[in-house]
């Protein structure tokens, strides 16, 4: 795990190194000469050995001391900007995941209890269309229906012109704890249709494993045991069926923060949402490579994290596993 | 079990599962010596006995999902291929560049022998749709191939060395599993110093040369300790030969079905690629992805200019998917009932 993210950062920095123009070249700008350029790559010591810089780099980096963004926002230090948009990504990615198991798990069982059914036929092509569809095209049209025509949701942004104290940067949280509640009503609203453009890459897989794990346990033994000796049917959907199958969906979950983030990529550009994702493709754009440096590997390191709490929460869920 | 295990452990598990019906057909097909008919009473039957692999197209062939994937497939191909004669215009023709002004009426309206009207250069956008499925083809095809092909070598080596050459292969794959295939996606596009077609197609086949990887090296692994590899080996058969012969025809089934399904993956990738300003900047060849990204700027007022190619995209996707779903769901011995 820490070999993986040593490796990706590796990686990392050899490909950022082999950029063309390279960061010194980026910071130098349009009006450039090879004297100031020179003094440039000085200065960040670009001319020692790679690896060198390699190591410098490590050693600043676990000091949380990235380098200094010269795309996004430049001049400001690159972990400033990820510290204050994480929260906004965060805020997007729960809302989203909330939204995408919300409709997924629920769905998905109906569907399986009712196999070939309406609801199941139809769940399933629209569970299809949410792989097939563009996500950056849904974000279009929910924007161009629900923002620009009906004017149901605000057009862009994380929060209007209000009032609104800040404590954690997580403006929901924010409003509901300074009890601002039209604050907090109004990021609610900004996060809204980001949050379900995005929600419908996890619910197409939440809703599929869900169906599919569901008819799985549907066919144990110990389900027909249950039924037999006449439990009634609510406990054995609770702690029979919905307790087994839910195994696959916690790992589907965990598996789908990743693809949240890349979603968030698309998402937060077409609805100018101040988050990581907007960052990132500034960042690309500008070649930051500081910014995405940072970006990056905190994207990995994510990935890994969520992946651990997946197994924590395997062990509460399941009991073999506790005890293995 | 370490954390990361979680992603390899669903490819693992899918090659597991597709990976049996291939191993069925080995026992009765590739080891077993034709003049002995022993041989067939090891091979895996299926109840009805008929083999794995023609029950699988049996059931294929009576799934509405796998006849509407493959209709749509099939059409999305006769298209690209007799787009000439199909097109009433050439993709870089302007025969509406009269009528563009741009303050008052920058995108052609439908007109007689313009039925969806014209895009922002004055260009038939039907023309351009149907010119369209050519270079998503392409794109498409080209991209799977080259992961497909970069996925099947590392996989293979994986597999058949297994120790060190295992271990260090699916480190690499870790770390390109490790961040969202998006973002792999634009890092890679965006080491080019100019984007184009094929910084495109190369940035996609990368990013699924490591699910390739995996599925293959899954299914290999589980060939290596298999009777029929045993058998090969115990008759002095090269190493080589056994992996060529032996081992790679029968792992290649899970791989071929994800490949159906990356196809889909692909077109849509190359979309958000366009959509993010690393596409091929050259539009004399229209390609769908492309033709979404650059009408990204005019969807508030002409979303129609939009529509179209992503409605294009959307149903040769679902066509993919469909297909690929179904063919899994059929060689999934689990499934069968």
């Amino acid at each position: 795990m820490v070999g993986v993210m040593l490796l990706l950062s590796l990686l990392l920095f050899v490909w950022l190194r082999s950029l063309p123009g390279g960061p010194a070249s980026a910071i130098c700008g349009d009006r450039c000469n090879p004297a100031k350029l020179a003094q440039i790559k000085k200065t960040l010591g670009l001319d020692d050995p790679v690896i060198v810089q390699y190591l410098n780099f490590l050693k600043r980096a676990v000091t949380g001391d990235f380098g200094v963004s010269t795309g996004v926002q430049p001049g400001r230090s690159s972990m400033e900007i990820f510290v204050e948009r994480l929260p906004a990504t965060i805020e997007l990615g729960v809302l989203a995941m909330i939204i995408a198991v919300a409709a997924g798990i629920p769905l998905g069982y109906l569907a399986a209890r009712r196999r070939g059914g309406i609801l199941d036929g139809l769940t399933l092509t629209s569970s299809l269309l949410g792989v097939a569809i563009p996500v950056f095209f849904t974000a279009f049209v929910l924007k161009y229906f629900f923002a620009v025509d009906w004017h149901l949701f605000p057009i862009s942004g994380r929060q209007g012109d209000i009032e609104a104290t800040r404590v954690t940067n997580f403006f929901v949280l924010d409003g509901l704890l300074t009890r601002e509640w039209d604050a907090a009503w109004d990021a609610l609203r900004h996060l809204i249709l980001p949050a379900v453009t995005l929600a419908t890459i996890p619910f197409s897989f939440v809703f599929r494993i869900t169906r599919a794990a569901v008819l799985d346990v549907l066919d144990e033994d110990y389900v027909r045991t249950a039924e037999a000796k006449g439990l009634s049917s609510k406990v054995i959907t609770r702690r029979h069926v919905l307790r087994n199958a839910m195994l696959p969906v916690v790992t589907i979950i965990g598996l789908q923060m990743g693809a949240l983030l890349g979603g968030a990529i698309l998402t937060e550009t077409v609805f100018g949402f101040p988050g990581l994702g907007d960052a990132l493709a500034r960042a690309f754009t500008g070649r930051d490579y500081s910014m995405l440096q940072l970006l990056i590997l905190m994207a990995a390191a994510t990935y890994v994290v969520v992946n651990l709490l997946v197994d924590i929460t395997y062990a509460y869920i399941d009991p073999r596993v506790r005890t293995r | 079990m370490t954390p990361l295990n979680r992603k390899k452990e669903r490819l693992d598990g899918l090659a597991a599962s597709t990976a049996a019906p291939a191993a069925g057909q080995a026992g009765g097909v590739d080891v077993m010596d034709p003049v002995d008919p022993v041989g067939e009473a090891g091979a895996v039957r299926d109840a009805e006995g008929v083999s794995l692999l023609a029950s699988a197209w049996r059931r294929l062939r009576r799934n509405p999902m796998f006849i509407i994937g493959a209709v749509l497939v099939a059409l999305f191909i006769l298209v690209a291929v007799f787009a000439p004669l199909l097109a009433p215009h050439a993709p870089d023709d302007r025969p509406l560049i009269g009528q563009i002004s741009a303050s008052t009426n920058p995108i052609p309206k439908a007109q007689d022998g313009f039925p969806l009207g014209g895009d922002e250069k004055g260009r038939d956008l039907l023309s351009r749709l149907i010119y369209g499925s050519r270079q998503t083809l392409i794109v498409g095809v080209l991209a799977t191939l080259g992961g497909l092909a970069g996925g099947v070598t590392l996989g293979t080596l994986a597999g058949a060395f297994g120790g060190w050459v295992d271990s260090v292969v699916m480190r690499v794959v870790d770390v390109l599993l490790s961040l969202p295939s998006i973002l792999l996606a634009i890092t890679i596009a965006s080491l080019a110093s100019q984007p184009s077609q094929w910084t495109v197609i190369v940035a996609i086949a990368i990013v699924q040369v490591p699910v390739f990887a995996r599925l293959l090296r899954g299914s290999m692994l589980a060939q290596r300790s298999s009777d029929h590899v045993l058998a090969a080996r115990s008759l002095g058969v090269k190493r080589s030969a056994i992996v060529f012969r032996h081992m790679l025809p029968n792992s290649l089934g899970p791989v071929f079905v994800q490949s159906t399904l990356a196809l889909s993956v692909s077109i849509i990738e190359a979309a958000a690629l366009s959509f993010l300003g690393l596409g091929n900047p050259d539009d004399s060849k229209a390609e769908w992805g492309q033709m979404l990204g650059a009408a990204q700027n005019l969807f508030d007022l002409y979303p129609h200019i939009a529509f179209w190619p992503a409605a294009c995209i959307v149903v040769v996707s679902l066509g993919f998917t469909l297909m690929g779903e179904s063919m899994r769901e059929a060689l999934d011995p689990k499934s069968r009932r």
